[in-house]
């Protein structure tokens, strides 16, 4: 694959992550179980969609022609989609929400602390804006995860249940696709098998702390990067997509 | 005794000096704002649902950003609003509670549905318009800390007026259909609008009262003209049509003339026959039962955590 090809999906299999999980979260507001949580669950979502902007402009650079971030955010199909299958489940309830933030954040957050490294400068750059904003949200998780786990029995069984829930699509983030394998080998990508570690002691840690425990079940989902998702992605374009498909062509 | 500290306050009022939580002040002042800065906070935090609505649908990413930021600025206006009424001796779970189980009102506007984008566009440049005609002269209210609060508040909706009338601008530039999305909003949000103001001043028995404490400072029938004064040469800027076939500038009065409201559709969303009314406290009632749960955790761990540190500290001086 062209190094500038390359560079595009690498660019879009990040914005997408982002993209799908503020899409996630924004759901939320106006109906969080807290004022003060309510805005700090948006602040999160426009951090995340403000990143997955920056992304798709370079990805829109990169394609040249007419496109621009909105043509390359909401005019792919489902399977044009490389966001990891765990961004896109759904909210259930405050509990699988925090959790579903947690292992993302984790990740996210040793990602960028790599990906500000990177020899591609407009990667990098991404990076370091956002990873303070990362470091914001993973000290946020971190302290509702424990928050709960260490609250009521009531709490830590919802809790728990949301990791047993969840846990099975955490193995997608460490499993590279062909783009990240070889954007790794162009030395813009970072080694997933350096990541791994680093995510697997924080969550450990802050299970830990939150008295709840990694679950017995080892098989893991994958598919997400390579764009086959789980049924809920349709449902999450649709909403998302609406109006440009019903518009074409149309300023907003 | 009381008459002379009735004097006293009134004096102060008069003078323009800020009552604060501490002065003392008549019980039927306390009642009046409790019941006025809880409602108005109230309508920040219900009115967080007709807009929330179109997030997920928001029509780019620019679009979504700003929608997202200005729906989150409503719960910190509702945060600042409850804040203030707190200082009035209720406390922020009671007054939730008026809300859930109907006692407490709010802006009736937030009734009515969010059917197209259009709706964005409309209610920042006309729901926010009419509250902003409402909320500036709040800027003085007698209040200290409602006073204070309606600073904030006001200096982020004039942001939000501009950001909807932009909208509806953009939406006129576009496509026939995206100008008939446009017209269709206006046709929708104009008459609930104008009701936001409120019933005609020979029918607000509680005007006068708030006049003289200076909790109010302009008539609804001022305030009403005012909003359709400066809205008129918006809609013709936009070349939609206000759907008013009374409308018409008065030379002698300096002012528009406008048509009747309906003040039986009014009346019937106040009472709860609007057509949101029972989906907007639905929604309302489902947050705060489905975040029990999380609230109740956040106490539990939060007293766990201080007998932690107090052994903790028993042991280090032992």
């Amino acid at each position: 694959m062209a190094e500038k090809d390359l560079l595009y999906n690498y660019t879009l299999h990040l914005a997408d992550n982002s993209m799908i999980l503020g899409q996630r979260c924004g759901e939320w507001c106006g109906h969080g179980p807290v004022l003060e949580q309510d805005i700090a669950l948006t602040n999160i979502a426009l951090d995340l969609i403000g990143e997955a902007r920056s992304l798709y402009q370079l990805a829109a650079d990169l394609k040249g022609g007419s496109a621009t971030e909105d043509t390359v955010a909401f005019l792919r199909d489902v399977l044009g989609y490389k966001n990891v299958l765990l961004v896109e489940q759904p909210n259930t309830d405050w509990a699988y929400t925090i959790v579903r933030q947690f292992f993302y954040d984790v990740f996210h957050f040793y990602l960028h602390s790599e990906l500000i490294h990177s020899t591609e400068t407009r990667l990098s750059n991404i990076a370091a804006k956002s990873i303070k904003e990362v470091t914001y949200h993973l000290k946020w998780s971190s302290e509702w995860m424990i928050r709960l786990g260490d609250g009521t029995d009531l709490s830590r069984d919802k809790m728990q249940e949301a990791v047993n829930g969840l846990w099975e699509f955490t193995g997608e983030l460490f499993m590279p696709s062909k783009i990240e394998q070889q954007a790794f080998e162009a030395g813009f990508a970072p080694d997933l098998n350096i990541l791994k570690p680093m995510w697997q002691e924080k969550v450990e840690d802050i299970l830990a702390e939150s008295t709840l425990y990694i679950p017995e079940r080892e098989y893991q989902q994958k598919g997400g990067k390579t764009g086959v998702h789980s049924e809920h992605m349709g449902f999450i374009l649709a909403d998302m997509q609406f109006l440009q498909r019903a518009y074409p062509g149309a300023n907003w | 005794m009381e008459i002379n500290l009735e004097e006293a306050f009134q004096k102060r009022i008069d003078d323009e000096i800020k009552i604060e939580p501490r002065d003392w002040m008549p019980e039927k002042y306390r009642k009046t704002l409790l019941r006025q800065i809880s409602q108005h906070a109230h309508s920040e935090i219900v009115g967080m649902l007709p807009e929330g609505n179109w997030i997920t649908r928001a029509p780019n990413l620019r679009r979504k950003v700003a929608l997202l930021a200005k729906v989150q600025d409503e719960a910190g206006h509702g945060l600042y609003l409850y804040s203030a009424a707190e200082t009035l001796g209720m406390s922020r779970d009671e007054m939730l509670n008026e809300l859930h189980i109907g006692k407490a009102k709010y802006s009736s506007i937030f009734n009515y549905p969010t059917l197209t984008w259009a709706d964005m566009g409309a209610i920042g440049w006309l729901v926010d318009g009419a509250a902003i005609m409402n909320q500036v002269p709040l800027c003085r209210a007698s209040y200290g800390p409602y006073a204070r609060a309606m600073v904030r508040v006001c200096k982020e909706e004039s942001f939000h007026q501009r950001q909807g009338y932009e909208i509806m601008l953009t939406l006129c530039q576009g496509t026939p259909e995206q100008k008939a999305m446009a017209q269709d909003a206006l046709n929708r949000w104009w008459w609930p609008s104008m009701m936001m103001f409120g019933p005609n001043d020979d029918n607000s028995p509680n005007s006068a009262q708030s006049t003289k404490w200076k909790i109010k400072r302009f008539s609804n029938d001022e305030l009403r003209q005012k909003f359709v004064d400066v809205s008129v040469p918006q809609a013709e800027i936009l070349g939609i049509t206000i759907p008013d076939p009374d409308l018409k500038w008065n030379e002698a009065r300096g002012h528009f003339d406008f048509g009747v409201i309906n003040w039986d559709e009014f009346n019937q969303v106040v009472a709860g026959n609007g057509p949101c009314n029972k989906q907007r406290l639905k929604a309302r009632v489902d947050a705060w039962e489905k975040g029990a749960w999380v609230r109740e955790a956040a106490v539990a761990y939060a007293e766990k955590r201080e007998k932690r540190n107090l052994s903790k500290e028993n042991t280090n001086a032992a």
